[in-house]
């Protein structure tokens, strides 16, 4: 019953915001980590529960029969993960508000948006009909300019301001492109639309629309050229909050939503493969040339995560199997190690009290768990193997080769050391080395800032290793959708 | 002679073309934050008014009119977010000039 | 049918209201000019046989956002003397440019004028709204639910702080 997905988190939230539960807001976190922990659980565990018919008294409540498949329990499975990592940040770095006077709690808001943006995502992932994609994007959208702006600081309110305009455009072209969609297809549902398409495929207002729709998806998931919101909402968010955007939110509304609707609607016409191509490689390489001149520590990752979008976005242009299992693979192990980022940069901000690269040095003596997760998680990112990010990028190399792509592959090699550059001199300034003046009493991040990165990077590595097990069971039943 | 369903779709994105135009234009050209806003509106209009649009063409009007609502409860909850953001950032830089919002670079 | 002389005459009062809205350069005025967009919007939903579409676009749109536009005005401190001044014809000469690229588009659709190849779907069954809305999209309903809930908390976190910096500027 995948409605339950969204029904139940609806469910708890209400109940942890009526006016006699106001004694309980220490419950909320609790009450959203047991939800994504449950999550994660059943992808694991009991996948058939997501697949099985709707036959159920909720399905009927709801009429709805999502259509769940291997990629929609993939993108479950990294929504859980990475909301209770960031739950567990908030935890850490969001402070109560401690001044009497104030009647609202600021830490349990935070708590209570994240369980609706991570709702939203779920609807997004379950969506089968356009306008119910659209009424997702939304909600996971809105939660996040408020999260955004949650600290209130000058930088805040401009990261989400910015952040605001440019999913609102997007949205209208989204907006714009499903409403010539049903003049089409008279209905919104992602297999009347397709058949609408297949009919007419050169008709000028699909042509108008699917464009409409991509370049929507381009700008929500923050590719070339049309980046300039994301560094500035990454880096300006509060550190809890970044580790949720970088790590799921703009994957899930960008990158995950423009592989769904290529595969489920739109299909891959020669002029849409070789777009896709051109934008992705020109995300990898520029995302990764500016991350090397960055001094602020979560924007030097902002531009990483662009780069890396560059790469999923890449395996999609392929168009085969393998790229795009390649792609949603590169997603999920972008998801953990990111977050384990983001992570470690909340931890180091939280405790030095600073975001800027060049203040810092050798960190890793005081920080020594920081220090070395970080160290799993960049290498995964730059692609060494064995750790998961090597195998990602290698399949989507190897699709990119077999499709004749050679420049392209051979640009995602570049890439890759681009990625390993930066990173090596990120963790030069940050982690080794001498340790900087004023820091001699720094201390490591406590237990809710641990136990997330330990779990991240265990799961890098345990990805990286499993990879035979994982291929069987989650990468080959994406061959189904195509 | 052109149908009519022709001419009721072709006059109608004309002007939601034009409307758009003077929606984006607004958006890129302004300074003021709330005028941005205002420019958002006139987007959300024009959209609004495709959807209708095409609910009518093809007969679905009970289904478009569905969404419109849909969108406008979605649109206000934005709007009001978005006039908070834009309240908190005046208090912050004493302007609601966008070239104050300059401060994240690099 | 609206095929009649009201439906490209309501269009062209819906652009040329877009547009004051955007030239005018007072904020109070351009938040008018929104409502009155929002109306005339709302009358041609009411001609297409979308009467509850419309009343929601005219009570809503018109009526709650415009609410909300002057409240930010009004909570937000307007410029004043010179510099208001040089504002001003610093945004007429940035925007006496609109009237012009709107002609000019508008031309240029109207001279290419592109064939449009429509592909009609057949009608529909369901005709009455709340049968749609309640039936079939109940979905969006919930959809609605999460984002109405989402948004009283951000206008909770967003504008509790005033009370917060009132006191900490005072003491």
């Amino acid at each position: 019953m995948p409605v339950l997905l969204i029904i139940v988190p609806l469910l708890a939230l209400l109940a942890l915001n009526l006016p006699w539960m106001r004694l309980m807001n220490r419950l909320a976190l609790w009450v959203g980590l047991i939800l994504c922990l449950t999550q994660a659980c059943l992808v694991i565990y009991a996948p058939a529960f997501f697949l099985e018919a709707p036959s159920l008294w909720l399905g009927r409540l709801f009429l709805f029969e999502p259509s769940v498949d291997y990629l929609s329990l993939v993108m479950f499975l990294a929504i859980a993960i990475v909301g209770a990592a960031a739950l567990m940040v908030c935890r850490y770095s969001i402070h109560t508000a401690a001044e009497p006077g104030t009647c609202a709690n600021n830490r349990f808001l935070v708590i209570n948006l994240v369980i609706l943006a991570l709702t939203g995502m779920n609807g997004v992932v379950l969506a089968n009909d356009l306008f119910s994609l659209y009424v997702f994007l939304e909600i996971t959208a809105v939660a996040s300019y408020i999260l955004i702006a949650a600290e209130k600081g000058r930088d805040a309110f401009e990261g989400a301001f910015k952040y605001l305009i440019m999913s609102a455009v997007a949205t209208a072209l989204i907006l714009a492109a499903i409403a010539l969609l049903m003049l089409t297809a008279g209905d919104l549902s992602y297999v009347n639309i397709k058949l609408a398409i297949m009919a007419s495929p050169h008709s000028g207002v699909v042509l108008a629309a699917v464009a409409m729709l991509v370049v929507g998806l381009f700008i929500k998931g923050g590719l070339i050229p049309f980046h300039g919101w994301l560094p500035d909402a990454y880096s300006a968010a509060p550190a809890a909050i970044s580790v949720l955007l970088a790590g799921i939110v703009t994957k899930t509304t960008g990158v995950y939503t423009l592989i769904r609707i290529v595969i489920s609607i739109i299909g891959l016409s020669d002029t849409l493969e070789n777009l896709l191509l051109f934008i992705g490689a020109a995300s990898m390489l520029v995302g990764a040339l500016a991350a090397l001149g960055q001094s602020d520590f979560k924007r030097m990752l902002a531009y990483s995560s662009i780069s890396q979008v560059g790469y999923m976005v890449l395996g999609l242009g392929t168009g085969t199997v393998l790229g795009i299992a390649g792609s949603i693979f590169h997603l999920f192990n972008h998801a953990i190690f990111k977050s384990l980022l983001f992570v470690n940069a909340a931890a180091v901000e939280q405790q030095t009290g600073t975001r800027d690269m060049n203040r810092m040095g050798g960190l890793a003596e005081k920080m020594p768990v920081t220090g070395c997760t970080s160290a799993i998680a960049f290498l995964s990112t730059a692609g060494i193997p064995p750790l998961a990010g090597f195998w990602s990028k290698l399949i989507i190399i190897i699709a990119l080769w077999q499709t004749g792509h050679i420049v392209y592959a051979s640009l995602a090699v570049l890439a890759s050391l681009l990625t390993l550059a930066y990173f090596l001199s990120m963790q030069r300034r940050v982690f080794f080395g001498k340790l900087a003046t004023g820091f001699e009493s720094l201390k490591e991040a406590n237990a809710w800032i641990l136990i997330p990165a330990c779990a991240l990077a265990l799961i890098t590595i345990g990805i990286g290793i499993g990879i035979p097990w994982l291929f069987e069971t989650f990468l080959l039943p994406i061959r189904s959708l195509l | 002679m052109m149908l009519p369903v022709h001419y009721l779709f072709s006059t109608g994105v004309f002007f939601i073309i034009l409307l758009t135009v003077t929606a984006l234009y607004c958006i890129l050209f302004s300074r003021n934050l709330i005028r941005i806003l205002i420019g958002l509106e006139l987007l959300t209009k024009a959209v609004t008014l495709l959807i209708a649009l095409a609910g009518y063409i093809t007969g679905h009007m009970a289904l478009a009119q569905t969404m419109i609502i849909t969108l406008i409860v979605i649109e206000v909850v934005v709007i009001a977010v978005a006039a908070g953001i834009v309240i908190g950032a005046q208090r912050h830089n004493q302007s609601l000039d966008v070239r104050t919002l300059r401060n994240l670079k690099g | 049918m609206i095929i009649d002389v009201f439906y490209p005459v309501l269009l062209f009062l819906l652009l040329l209201a877009g547009i004051w809205t955007v030239m005018t350069l007072n904020l109070l005025k351009s938040a008018i000019g929104l409502a009155l967009t929002s109306a005339i919007l709302a009358l041609l939903l009411f001609r297409m046989d979308a009467p509850l579409a419309g009343v929601f676009e005219l009570s809503v749109c018109a009526g709650l956002i415009t609410v909300v536009f002057i409240s930010a005005i009004s909570l937000t401190k307007p410029l004043e003397g010179a510099e208001a001044q040089a504002r001003d014809r610093s945004r007429i000469k940035r925007f006496i440019y609109l009237p012009i690229i709107v002609a000019i588009v508008g031309g240029i659709l109207y001279a290419l004028h592109p064939h449009l190849d429509l592909f009609l779907p057949p009608d529909s069954l369901e005709t009455d709204v709340r049968q749609v809305l309640w039936n079939v999209r109940r979905l969006d309903l919930v959809g609605q639910i999460l984002i109405i809930l989402a948004g009283v908390f951000g206008v909770v976190i967003l504008f509790k702080d005033r009370a917060d910096t009132k006191g900490g500027t005072k003491s």
